[in-house]
């Protein structure tokens, strides 16, 4: 996979995933490009269109559109699939997820997209093994912060 | 008072959190800009604050507005500080932010490699996991190299997170520092079976996706993947592992045979769409790579096409978009099994979704036939009309164009109906393609004699309502079928009914607001059509019609002459004069339609595009040289202006005008064509030189006069679908006519039907509604032949051109099936025959073997000594002889210690003499250097030797000649090394580096050189691509080639011929440490001793005894393997029992052994 990006039906972008080295002018380019193509396929479209010399395989769950970019010999389903288990994590994790949660918590929803994908390869294809991961980490997390506002208490 | 604002105004700060921010922005929707140039600033001073949290904090908040586009570069160094915190909670976000907002070119990168590899090998594992999550985003080939130790290590990690992450980011380490995949790799490949089923499918990822790059350095993991493919049950992983298949098949099409099988199995089992599509694409890739027309694999095409169909009727729009994908690549190849669904790819462009029917009409060009074209293309033009969007119509259009045109209008049975349709798609509006409509009118109308009167008729009601086409838009792209209708209408005049119409529709004022191009044309067929109405009126007494044609002509061509294009400008003043000039000879009564007619005299044919390449050089003829003597610099500037107007002569006509008169035309006109007629080179008109389609007796093919009874189109009115309904009808009544024939001719009939069993009405029955003979282009006369004419290499449709009722010939069939399975075992087969599912067939073979082995065994226990042969009642005299030759044996050992370096000159004797018994029949010559390339230039035969002195190196020797009457030069050997061989450069050349040959080649020389691999492992054949690049030169230049080859090390290549006495062999087959397999050669009716010698020869062993039919041999590998062989011969019948210590060099030479015999 070459890329993943979120975005609202108006457009906005809510999160990206690079995992090929681009600058950041044409990462800007090839976000507007493909969020106005994507947006302007018709709902009953198939999920595929071929862009570049990629594939592009998108997917709209309620507001939000997933879309990942894959080389011409990858699997179209097994991306779909890909998209599909993202979506699955994320409404595991914060509990039946909406747009909101993604924008206000948008670093939780990169953790696990990294805990998911790494470097563009799935990493762990066991849904279980990837939430453990993730509250393990955040367990992690909220030891330290517990642990900081005495730090903050204590300095003045 | 100030201290407690500047604790509010920090409290403030330290309180705006992420989610403040996002908050803060949604609320801010009007001035967002302005709303985030404040937090930016905010961010700022937070940032230079001490307190970490505060930093991250901030960081945090710069990753999102990074998102939202917003610059955050300048804070890279305070991202560095917060990935260094030690606690977890702002390390990951420091991480995070690095890995959003680093790239190559951020310069702090570089103070990141210490803290890395710190968190690396920190005892906790998130720690570790977050520090390489974020490395696989921001790895820089500098981070990689300093890193990739580390990974390494961790990917014995005791942690299954830490190794699944590690193995993953080694991909990543590579893409950037690919000196690390040699050492990485055997601990990579470890990982395939790491005890984790996570670490396992991530390894399974990595190796994939390097080998889809490069599969053939991968070949030898096939049998391991082959493994892990028949036992995993993960779909992920199983999907990457199949795509490899798909990858390394066309590099060695035995795995594909393999493959199809347990492929088969899964597209039966699995009820995954996804491992279903991947199955169905590399079954296809195997297919393919697998040069089509198996028979026994027809059943596989038909299982992928049948489950490609329930993907296409599934309701999901994606199944059935990839399902056409998928069809569309079995189209390339088998045609016919795709044909079948043609119904069902005819719904699909009913589709609501554009980019299925686009993947529908792809389908569709490959699908047409004489049969079902005009029912595709009515089907076809109802979506034209009722397309939307001006893409996906154009799209149509052209494909619409694309099918009928297709191989010369191979499926188009009546050229009226493909006329009409042409006609119809010009009312298309807004269509870019007006140009391509017309360029096939022109082209059907030349090359169709017989459509001319209908197509002209059709061009004129065309002009006729030019208005409908122009329209309103000056840029409207179909404007562009005026220029071939004027054309047409102009160069087949005499088919026009009224000609004097169309003339004054060509003269029309409108005509003025069409683009120059057009109008120039627009004049000079105007010209032509006067022409041909002062023809029709001549010898009438009443003169006045030719007059008011003048007159008309008179009237109207000012406007032209006034054109701002100065084409039509030149055009028209040049045809008002003329015509003017006529007009003076009118009144005077002179008759002048001959003269002028004979301006516009001559047939013109289309000429191939290729014909000037084809003109062969006469003898004699420099093209080079020059002329006259190269004029001076000044000089050439001044004629350059002229060059110039004599290349924008336009292509279309004949001829020139010039105000001169028109005897002195006629004379002008006179000498050209006694010119031409004396110069063998000009391409003539003359009929004679006009090819024809259907190619024997043409000439006594009646040209059918168009019946007219099919009514001329009314502007506006479809009229194609007459065509189909008359085409069924017409095809009706031939079919009744042909069953009454049938009836008589049956027997005759089924001969023919067995041929062509494309449904009830075959091809071949259909024949096209009028005798058209298409005009082929023209060649000159004596064009050479030339087989590569039409094989354009980018021409992807060429695939598809197969006659499919031809049956199939000889050559067609696979010479080699009948032994091939056997003979082509792959090593991988081999390797894994235990794990590996096989076929009966091949087991009982096996059990076979494995029975006689058995026997053997026991016999060698009852006497240990006699090891292999199973009767030794030999004779004293049959002693005395082994004993002769023992002795001729080692003094041949002796000479051979003398040329021992030699071995590429000296191994073909040596060999020889060792197997042959000198009594029998000579043997036939053989030589041990294969070709390994060859173009017009050169050629290189090859031969691979051991070394003894060295255990990992082997000596390639090439021999190169030159074939060409040219002097080659500056010749560089250079090979793409593997993991297991490379070549040896000399030090201080780069790994890539090519070698010098160290000489040159005079033309017709041949020369030797040797080049040093030095290989790990032998036990595997091995294929290395290389490139030869030399100067070629010649007495005038020098041109750069290169040629490609493939250095094919065998495992026999590793073999040295190595002498052993009867005792040592009889010890070494004692020991037991030697590991037995056999081969069985069929159909051998070669002399044993040539078969011993052949041996001895090809594979590099020597013969230790032979009694009668029965010779024990023996070779050593250049790593010491003993390789061991014993044959037998009984009635054409050769049996090989081998035993050696290592089972897959064995199985490989046994291989090599049985090519060596499949060959003669």
């Amino acid at each position: 996979m070459q890329f993943m990006l979120l975005f609202s039906r108006q457009g906005k972008l809510r999160l990206q995933k690079w995992y090929v080295p681009l600058s950041d002018k044409e990462k800007k380019k090839i976000t507007r490009e493909l969020v106005q193509t994507v947006l302007a396929r018709k709902p009953k479209m198939c999920s595929f269109l071929e862009w570049r010399d990629l594939k592009i395989v998108y997917k709209r769950y309620a507001s939000l559109y997933f879309c990942c970019a894959i080389e011409d010999q990858d699997n179209e389903l097994i991306t779909l699939e890909i998209i599909h288990r993202y979506v699955e994590l994320l409404d595991k994790y914060f509990g039946s997820v909406c747009e909101l949660d993604i924008i206000f918590n948008f670093e939780k929803a990169y953790f696990i997209l990294d805990e998911f994908l790494l470097g563009g390869e799935a990493q762990e294809t066991s849904k279980k093994n990837v939430l453990k991961a993730i509250e393990q980490a955040d367990l992690l997390q909220e030891n330290f912060s517990s642990q900081s506002p005495h730090n903050c208490l204590s300095t003045p | 008072m100030a201290l407690k604002i500047v604790k509010g105004s920090i409290d403030r700060m330290f309180d705006k959190n992420l989610q403040d921010l996002v908050r803060g922005i949604r609320n801010h929707k009007e001035d967002e800009a302005k709303y985030i140039s404040t937090c930016i600033d905010e961010i700022k001073q937070e940032l230079k604050q001490d307190n970490i949290a505060v930093k991250a904090n901030a960081v945090c908040k710069l990753t999102y507005l990074q998102m939202l586009g917003y610059d955050v570069s300048w804070a890279a160094f305070n991202i560095v500080e917060v990935m260094s915190s030690s606690k977890f909670t702002y390390k990951r976000i420091g991480y995070l932010a690095a890995s959003q907002c680093f790239h190559e070119g951020t310069d702090v990168i570089m103070l990141t490699t210490n803290q890395i590899r710190k968190d690396l090998s920190s005892p906790n594992q998130y720690d570790t996991g977050v520090a390489l999550t974020g490395l696989s985003c921001f790895v820089t080939p500098d981070l990689a190299r300093d890193l990739a130790n580390d990974i390494m290590t961790l990917m014995s990690h005791t942690k299954p997170y830490i190794r699944k992450k590690a193995v993953l980011i080694m991909y990543k380490v590579f893409l950037k520092y690919p000196e690390s995949l040699r050492p990485a790799f055997p601990r990579l490949k470890e990982k395939l079976e790491d005890p984790d089923p996570g670490v396992q499918s991530a390894a399974v990822n990595v190796i994939c996706e390097l080998a889809r790059r490069n599969p053939k350095n991968y070949l030898s993991l096939a049998p391991l993947f082959f493994k892990l493919m028949t036992s995993s049950t993960n779909n992920w992983v199983l999907i990457k592992i199949i795509k490899l298949f798909g990858a390394l098949t066309p590099l060695e099409p035995r795995l594909g045979k393999k493959l199809i099988e347990p492929l088969t199995n899964l597209i039966h089992s699995t009820s995954a769409m996804s491992l279903l599509y991947e199955c169905v694409n590399t079954v296809i890739a195997v297919l393919i790579s697998l040069s089509s027309g198996m028979p026994n694999h027809s059943a596989s095409i038909q299982l992928c096409v049948q489950k490609l169909r329930i993907l296409i009727e599934d309701s999901d729009q994606n199944l059935k978009y990839l399902g056409l994908l998928a069809m569309s690549k079995i189209l390339k190849t088998h045609p016919k099994s795709v044909q079948s669904h043609k119904d069902l790819i005819l719904q699909c462009l009913d589709d609501k979704d554009e980019s299925i029917r686009l993947r529908a009409l792809d389908l569709l060009y490959g699908m047409v036939s004489k049969k079902n074209l005009m029912e595709i293309v009515k089907k076809l033009m109802l979506h034209v009309d009722k397309a939307e969007g001006t893409t996906y119509r154009d799209e149509l259009l052209t494909k619409i164009i694309d099918i009928c045109s297709q191989s010369n209008y191979q499926y188009i049975t009546n050229f009226e109906w493909y006329i009409s349709i042409l006609v119809e798609l010009t009312r298309l509006e807004g269509t870019r393609h007006g140009h391509l409509i017309a360029s096939q009118m022109l082209d059907v109308a030349i090359r169709v004699k017989a459509i001319r009167g209908f197509a002209v008729a059709q061009m004129a009601t065309l002009l006729d309502n030019a208005h409908l086409l122009t329209g309103n838009t000056q840029r409207n792209g179909i404007c562009e079928v005026l220029y071939a209708a004027a054309w047409i209408c102009g160069e087949f005049s005499e088919h026009l009914e009224d000609p004097m119409q169309t003339l004054e529709a060509m003269l029309r004022p409108k005509v003025a607001t069409l683009p120059g191009h057009i109008q120039a044309v627009y004049v000079q067929n105007a010209a032509k059509l006067f022409a041909t109405v002062l023809q029709k009126h001549e010898g009438e007494t009443d003169s006045q019609a030719a007059q008011e044609t003048s007159q008309l002509l008179i009237d109207r061509l000012p406007l032209f002459v006034q054109s701002a294009n100065l084409e039509v400008q030149e055009r028209a003043s040049c045809i008002l004069q003329l015509v003017k000039y006529i007009q003076k000879l009118q009144q005077k009564n002179v008759e002048v339609a001959e003269e002028v007619t004979a301006l516009f005299a001559g047939e013109l044919n289309p000429v191939a595009p290729k014909a000037q390449k084809k003109v062969p050089i006469p003898e004699g003829l420099d093209l080079d040289a020059w002329i006259n003597e190269p004029p001076s610099e000044s000089e050439s500037e001044d004629e350059k202006p002229k060059v110039v107007f004599a290349k924008e002569e336009p292509k279309h006509y004949r001829s020139r005008h010039t105000e001169v008169d028109e005897k002195e035309l006629a004379r002008r006109r006179e000498v050209r064509k006694q010119e031409q007629a004396n110069n063998p080179f000009y391409i003539k008109a003359s009929p004679s030189s006009q090819k024809v389609y259907d190619a024997p007796g043409v000439e006594h093919i009646p040209v059918v006069q168009i019946d007219l009874s099919v009514p001329l189109k009314v502007p506006g009115m479809p009229m194609s679908d007459q065509y189909l309904k008359l085409e069924e009808e017409r095809r009706q009544k031939e079919k009744a006519e042909r069953k009454k024939k049938e009836k008589k001719k049956k027997r005759e009939k089924r001969g023919k039907g067995r041929k062509a069993d494309s449904g009830p009405e075959s091809e071949e029955d259909i024949t096209p509604a009028h005798q058209v003979d298409i005009v082929t282009e023209e060649m000159p006369e004596n064009a050479l032949p030339s087989d590569d004419d039409d094989k354009d290499p980018n021409d992807p449709h060429k695939a598809l051109d197969i006659d499919l009722d031809k049956p199939l010939a000889d050559s067609e069939k696979l010479p080699v099936r009948t032994h091939r399975p056997e003979v082509l075992k792959s090593p991988a087969e081999d390797r894994d025959s235990k794990s590996v599912p096989q076929e009966t067939k091949k087991k009982s073979s096996k059990e076979k073997k494995e029975k006689k082995k058995d026997k053997e065994k026991d016999r060698k226990q009852i006497k240990p000594t006699v090891h292999w042969f199973p009767v030794q009642k030999s004779s004293k005299h049959k002693k005395k002889k082994q004993k002769k030759e023992k002795e001729e044996k080692e003094k041949k050992k002796k000479k051979r210690h003398h040329h021992h370096h030699h071995h590429g000159d000296a191994g073909g004797e040596d060999s020889v003499q060792n197997g042959t018994v000198e009594e029998e029949e000579p043997l036939p010559p053989m030589s041990n250097y294969s070709l390994l390339a060859e173009n017009s230039y050169i050629k290189m035969v090859y031969d691979i030797q051991g070394n003894h002195q060295d255990e990992s190196k082997v000596v390639v020797s090439v021999i190169f000649e030159n074939k060409s009457d040219s002097f080659l030069k500056s010749m560089e050997f250079n090979v793409l090394d593997s993991l297991n061989s490379k070549l040896q450069r000399p030090e201080g050349a780069g790994p890539h580096d090519g070698l010098t040959v160290p000489f040159q080649l005079p033309p017709g020389v041949s020369n030797e050189a040797r080049f040093v691999f030095s290989v790990q492992s032998i036990v595997m054949p091995q294929k290395l691509k290389g490139t030869l690049t030399f100067i070629v030169k010649s007495d005038e230049s020098s041109t750069h080639e290169k040629l490609d080859f493939k250095l094919h090390f065998t495992c026999t290549s590793y073999l040295i011929t190595t002498p052993c006495y009867s005792d040592a062999y009889a010890k070494l087959l004692e020991s037991g440490d030697l590991k037995g397999s056999s081969l069985r050669l069929e159909g051998i009716n070669m002399p044993f001793h040539h078969l011993l010698a052949r041996i001895c020869f090809h594979h590099h062993f020597s013969v230790v005894e032979r009694i009668d039919s029965c010779a024990s041999m023996y070779s050593r590998s250049i790593q010491g393997h003993h390789v061991c062989l014993l044959v037998k011969t009984s009635d054409q019948t050769v049996s090989i029992d081998a035993k050696c210590d290592e089972p897959s060099l064995l199985g490989n030479v046994l291989d090599e052994i049985k090519q060596t015999f499949s060959k003669c």
